[in-house]
């Protein structure tokens, strides 16, 4: 396929894979990426359930504004756009249901 | 007691940085505060530790000389720090910050405010569903992290960003599903003479828009995403054309994909500067509420200053130069002399500011776009309140986006109503057929960003209260 725009995904070069668990399941990251970009890459995106409505929610606006994207770590609300991932860290998921 | 800082700037994009640079070439002690722990904002966000190496990019170059800059001039950047009230004392300016759940109180001198820009999102059926992300948000994604949001992903809204993102997206091994824009062909040809102008960015944009089209990605002019399809996260999502008001029109389809990046343009961030006490106009070409500025940043307040696109969304080229003629002015107020400096930055700031505000107008919404938003769609995600339910608030008597927010919480969840507050003013404008100018937004409260109480208190201990020996009896 002719393409103008290169696909430049291969040149890239990162950080070893690291594990960490969100909701007890092991997951691998790139150490040093933001926690919301690792669980965008592996596709876990419901993080939370609204507290009114309880609809499935996940980051959106990923600049630390719309407070989507909070998880539990360390006991703590954190914004996974914010957070630098960390190897072994275990994330919980704000969903009901999940353990807390 | 350190030295006193003699300018505070708050916000390190475009705007902000350059505003500390040039304070600092006159001798000023400047002290430069951002959310994101490196300098940049969200149009030269800095990668993170991950990235080893990589292709370089504009964003990236233009970034990195900066963070360079910063660097060499010694600038006390204090960076990942939120500022969430500010405080005029006769003399000075206090701003209160958070640093990694730590509180401290700055005192300044004087005050340059730079705080950017966030984005509009029309609020659709859908739109609160995992894997849908704003358009601007998409791209702190490709700069910070270079990933894309998904594996195929729909990008839809207005101006350059959809063709940017959507071209991001691809670059970084992303496959996109469709372009969709409310935006026509000739909405972009009568922009062709502000686009001359930067032919650079023009010709970068027209490389965007040719990829596209030869590799066969189908691009919709003149249309919206109308509702996102999926039961737990986004499946896909119905489409549909818009008429010249771009209300919805004819009939709808559906295009497959596991992510959706959507928005419409972006709105100035101005709430640190109402706070401070600034008063605001309602400027559409200028992407909606703006604080009232002078020339080279001055503002009513003598020791305040006001730059980049939190005074008005005219780009990263002119934000540079808004930044660095407002720091002038702020070491001009403390004794410097800067007015050569500034005669020379002007009419760049100014030919800058042509190509940004034409860029501008593409992404004011029009009316009928406001149609998107049906009766059952959340427009508050955070209390999850329904266009319906914010309707009846406001035929009851709820003719403010305060009395809306005081009424049903709406502005009041942990976003601050930043999601929310332009879309709930425009339907307030609707039922009380007044012109969207009327509807003020809401006056902000501190904390501007979230604080936890815990934080606010320090560490705290019941033994440590002193309890009072018992009276005798």
């Amino acid at each position: 396929m002719i393409r103008l725009v290169p696909d430049q995904s291969a040149q890239i070069t990162r950080t070893e894979k690291v594990e960490f668990t969100f909701d007890g399941e092991a997951i691998w990251g790139y150490a040093g990426e933001s926690l919301a970009a690792a669980l965008i890459r592996s596709r876990r995106l419901h993080l939370r359930d609204a507290p009114e409505d309880a609809g499935p929610r996940g980051a959106f606006c990923l600049m630390g504004l719309c407070q989507e994207c909070v998880v539990v770590l360390e006991g703590q609300p954190v914004e996974s756009c914010r957070i630098e991932l960390q190897p072994g860290i275990a994330v919980t998921s704000l969903r009901h249901g999940a353990d807390d | 007691m350190t030295d006193p800082i003699d300018i505070l700037v708050v916000g390190a994009g475009p705007a902000g940085a350059n505003a500390a640079l040039a304070a600092a070439r006159h001798g000023k002690h400047v002290v430069l505060l951002d959310e994101q722990e490196k300098p940049g904002g969200q149009v030269w966000r800095a990668k993170d530790s991950s990235i080893l190496s990589a292709p370089q990019t504009p964003e990236g170059s233009a970034g990195d000389a900066l963070r360079a800059e910063i660097t060499k001039a010694q600038i006390d950047h204090r960076g990942s720090t939120q500022i969430w009230q500010i405080e005029r004392q006769s003399e000075s300016w206090d701003v209160h910050v958070i640093r990694d759940g730590e509180v401290e109180k700055l005192t300044s001198k004087t005050l340059v405010l730079a705080t950017g820009a966030r984005e509009f999102v029309q609020p659709i059926p859908g739109w609160t569903k995992p894997g849908v992300v704003g358009l601007a948000g998409a791209t702190a994604l490709f700069k910070q992290n270079l990933s894309p949001p998904g594996q195929r992903t729909i990008v839809s809204g207005t101006g350059p960003l959809v063709f940017f993102v959507a071209s991001e997206i691809r670059r970084l091994g992303g496959t996109v599903a469709a372009v969709i824009t409310p935006n026509t062909r000739r909405d972009w040809v009568a922009k062709l003479p502000a686009l001359v102008g930067r032919l650079d960015l023009a010709l970068r944009g027209a490389l965007w828009i040719a990829d596209l089209m030869v590799s066969r990605v189908p691009i919709y002019w003149g249309c919206a995403v109308v509702s996102v399809e999926g039961a737990e996260r986004v499946e896909g999502s119905q489409i549909q054309k818009l008429d010249a008001n771009w209300a919805p029109k004819g009939e709808t389809w559906n295009i497959d994909a596991d992510s959706l990046c959507i928005g419409y343009g972006l709105i100035p961030s101005i709430e640190a500067a109402q706070l401070s006490g600034i008063p605001i106009s309602h400027r559409p070409d200028l992407g909606g509420w703006v604080p009232d500025i002078g020339e080279d940043g001055a503002t009513s307040i003598d020791s305040l200053f006001l730059c980049g696109d939190g005074t008005g969304i005219r780009g990263a080229a002119a934000a540079e130069l808004h930044g660095a003629l407002a720091g002038l002015s702020a070491a001009e107020y403390l004794g410097a002399e800067t007015a050569k400096e500034r005669n020379i930055l002007r009419p760049r700031f100014n030919r800058a500011v042509r190509f940004g505000l034409a860029m501008t107008a593409l992404n004011i919404p029009r009316p009928g776009l406001a149609m998107l938003t049906t009766p059952d769609t959340i427009v508050c995600r955070c209390e999850s309140l329904t266009q319906t339910r914010i309707s009846q608030e406001v035929q009851v008597g709820a003719a403010s986006t305060n009395a809306v927010k005081s009424g049903l919480r709406a502005g009041m969840g942990p976003c601050g109503g930043k999601y929310c507050q332009t879309a709930i003013a425009r339907l307030i404008a609707m039922h009380e057929n007044r012109p969207e100018a009327e509807i003020l937004p809401p006056m902000p409260r501190p904390p501007l960003r979230p604080v936890s109480v815990a934080s606010l208190s320090g560490e705290f201990n019941y033994d440590d209260l002193p309890i009072p020996k018992p009276a005798p009896l």
